[in-house]
């Protein structure tokens, strides 16, 4: 019987909750799950997917993994799973996963499908994925016999209990010899310690209706109540208030949080394809007639500057 | 010194989608079809590489059916392309056969100097060829590029990361370049560069002379469905501090959100 492998990705010396949904996936195909961490990051930390059911732990904490690098990655990949006997690889579908796994796809010859919002391992293999940023969905239908790399969003599935006492094979693995033609010189940092639009769980988003940069402080006070990261329309992203890495929409970013908050956007169709997969979607418009309502779960018609230090005031008490 | 940049037509982004009869695919009846938004930055791109490289010329490339592949090429050369590679194929490709296609394609006109594409196509938001295209070709790639600078044979770009940081990342010798937006910003077709462009050469190829075949796809995308219809919104009555108190309620008690 073939394994799965689950790549997982750590932020902050702990698993990011899209591996955690995978490895939980994985387990409960009843299958072998091996998972592999890459980067030096992961030095004291390689045993957390054991926690979650992952039985091989296939790490490599060289420092040239220590920024994202396409070709150091799908090399090191590459070396680990020559060797595996395997038939799908899960990932969550993060900004450095979409770059990676295609790159592996063609190396390593296998099927390829990021942006993932459904996942059934129970008979087969059913992935479904939205097509045009959300405007329709899919099945993917892969070629018999053909190894499958499945991208999956963040919290779309279930995460399982931890075992604080289970343990892993941990299989130290030595960067392969390369010839870089890419290196990564520097980061600069983003306003923004929180999580990337595309694995947030919640998300406040706002529009041309807050009027100018500085109103998006409301929102983001909104926000840190709720531990949530800020969105935006393309009309406010345009206007140069936001960065154009915070807009959501068809020619942003597609998000699918648990609840999304949009304050003062009309919802265009272009908006809309990008959030309407949102699980809960609060539109805050003091225009009745918004497009945005007829996507919202729960509507207030009324003015974003009366109404959002209000609601910040209520999550407040409600979340202390 | 070639510079090739990989474009394709998709529905333009107010089109309201609609399935064809046997759910197989989108009903394309009426659909517009415009340029990949990002695609307009990789044209752009690779022609302001030309008016600083008066050595370079660019090659627009593009795969799908035949009539719209030809319309999106003739957009490029209008921008100011040199030539045109039309790869006539079907709709239904999979990221794995394009990518293959387009590596055949361009290197069969000799080694790529650079190669600008956009960094994912608006209709099935795959993000996957740029970075399969630089595999099959063995060039580095960086994709989500906002800001790029080349320097002899050595390339400096800007790309987003996680949480909007940027990573300044340094390529060397020939590369693949996926844009985003924030690049540049793409010119408008003239009125003298459509008429040019009438004139430009634009090589007709489809999959056979390639050699590769439509039977190496690793998946189909099949029973496409719509959203499910939303019930109706909740408004929530009363003055702002009623509502505030429902929609916290409603959040905790119905929904279960927070
Ligand atoms: C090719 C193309 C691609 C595009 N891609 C995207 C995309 O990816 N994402 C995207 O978002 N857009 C996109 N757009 C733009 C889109 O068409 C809209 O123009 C844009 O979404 C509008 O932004 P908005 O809702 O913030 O502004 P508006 O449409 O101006 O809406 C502002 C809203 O605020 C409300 N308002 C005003 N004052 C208040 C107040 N005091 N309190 C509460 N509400 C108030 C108004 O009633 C109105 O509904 C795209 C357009 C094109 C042509």
């Amino acid at each position: 019987m073939s394994d799965v492998i689950v790549f997982c990705e750590s932020q902050k010396g702990e698993l990011k909750k899209g591996s955690l949904e995978l490895l939980n996936a994985a387990k409960k195909t009843g299958k072998n799950v091996l998972a592999v961490v890459l980067g030096p990051q992961w030095k004291s930390i390689s045993n957390l997917p054991a926690l979650h059911g992952s039985k091989k732990v296939f790490v490599c904490t060289d420092e040239k993994l220590k920024h994202y690098n396409p070709q150091a990655y799908s090399e090191v990949l590459n070396h680990i799973l020559k060797d595996q006997n395997f038939e799908i690889i899960l990932a969550s579908s993060t900004l450095m996963a979409r770059d990676l796994f295609p790159r592996l796809a063609a190396k390593i010859d296998a099927a390829v499908v990021s942006d993932c919002t459904e996942l059934d391992l129970s008979s087969g293999t059913t992935v479904r994925r939205p097509m045009y940023a959300g405007k329709c969905t899919a099945t993917v239908k892969f070629k018999d016999g053909v190894k499958k790399i499945i991208l999956i969003r963040p919290n779309q599935l279930p995460v399982g209990e931890p075992d604080p006492s289970a343990t892993a094979e941990i299989i130290e693995v030595s960067m392969p010899i390369l010839d870089l033609k890419t290196i990564v010189k520097d980061v600069v940092t983003g306003t923004s310690e929180k999580l990337d639009l595309t694995e947030a769980n919640i998300i406040v988003s706002g529009g041309r209706g807050l009027k100018e940069a500085a109103n998006f402080k409301m929102l983001e006070e909104l926000a840190d109540t709720l531990g949530a990261t800020i969105g935006a329309s393309r009309a406010v992203c345009d206007a140069g208030w936001i960065p154009h890495s915070m807009q959501v929409g068809q020619t942003g970013k597609t998000v699918a949080p648990t609840l999304y908050i949009a304050v003062g956007i009309s919802g265009a169709i272009q908006h809309l394809a990008g959030m309407s997969a949102s699980k809960v979607i609060v539109a805050i418009n003091n225009d009745p007639e918004a497009p945005i309502f007829q996507k919202a779960t729960y509507g207030i018609v009324g003015d974003a500057f009366e109404v959002v230090p209000k609601l910040t005031e209520e999550f407040k008490k409600l979340l202390n | 010194m070639k510079i090739f940049v990989c474009i394709k037509q998709v529905p333009d982004t107010e089109t309201k989608i609609k399935l064809n009869a046997d759910k197989s695919f989108i009903d394309t009846t009426g659909v517009k079809w415009v340029m990949n938004p990002y695609d307009e930055y990789a044209v752009e791109e690779a022609l302001k590489y030309k008016q600083a490289h008066p050595q370079a010329t660019v090659t627009a490339v593009s795969l799908g059916p035949k009539k719209r592949v030809i319309e999106t090429l003739r957009t490029a050369l209008a921008m100011g392309a040199d030539d045109g590679i039309a790869i006539d194929a079907p709709e239904s490709l999979d990221s794995y056969v394009t990518a293959k296609a387009l590596a055949k394609a361009i290197s069969g006109e000799g080694v790529p100097h650079l190669i600008f594409t956009g960094k994912l196509a608006i209709d099935d938001n795959a993000s996957s060829v740029s970075q399969q295209l630089a595999e099959f070709l063995g060039l580095p790639h960086a994709t989500v590029v906002s800001k790029f600078e080349a320097k002899d044979n050595q390339y400096q770009v800007e790309r987003e990361v996680e949480g909007g940081s940027r990573e300044i990342v340094q390529l060397f010798g020939p590369s693949i370049i996926a844009a985003n937006k924030g690049l540049n910003q793409p010119r408008y077709a003239s009125l003298p560069g459509i008429m040019k462009a009438k004139k430009k050469p634009l090589k007709e190829l489809d999959l056979k002379s390639l050699g590769v075949d439509e039977s190496e796809k690793k998946l189909d995308f099949v029973d496409y469905m719509l959203p499910p219809e939303k019930p109706p919104v909740k408004f929530l009555d009363g003055d702002v501090q009623n509502q505030v108190q429902s929609l916290t309620k409603l959040l905790r008690e119905e929904a279960k959100v927070i």
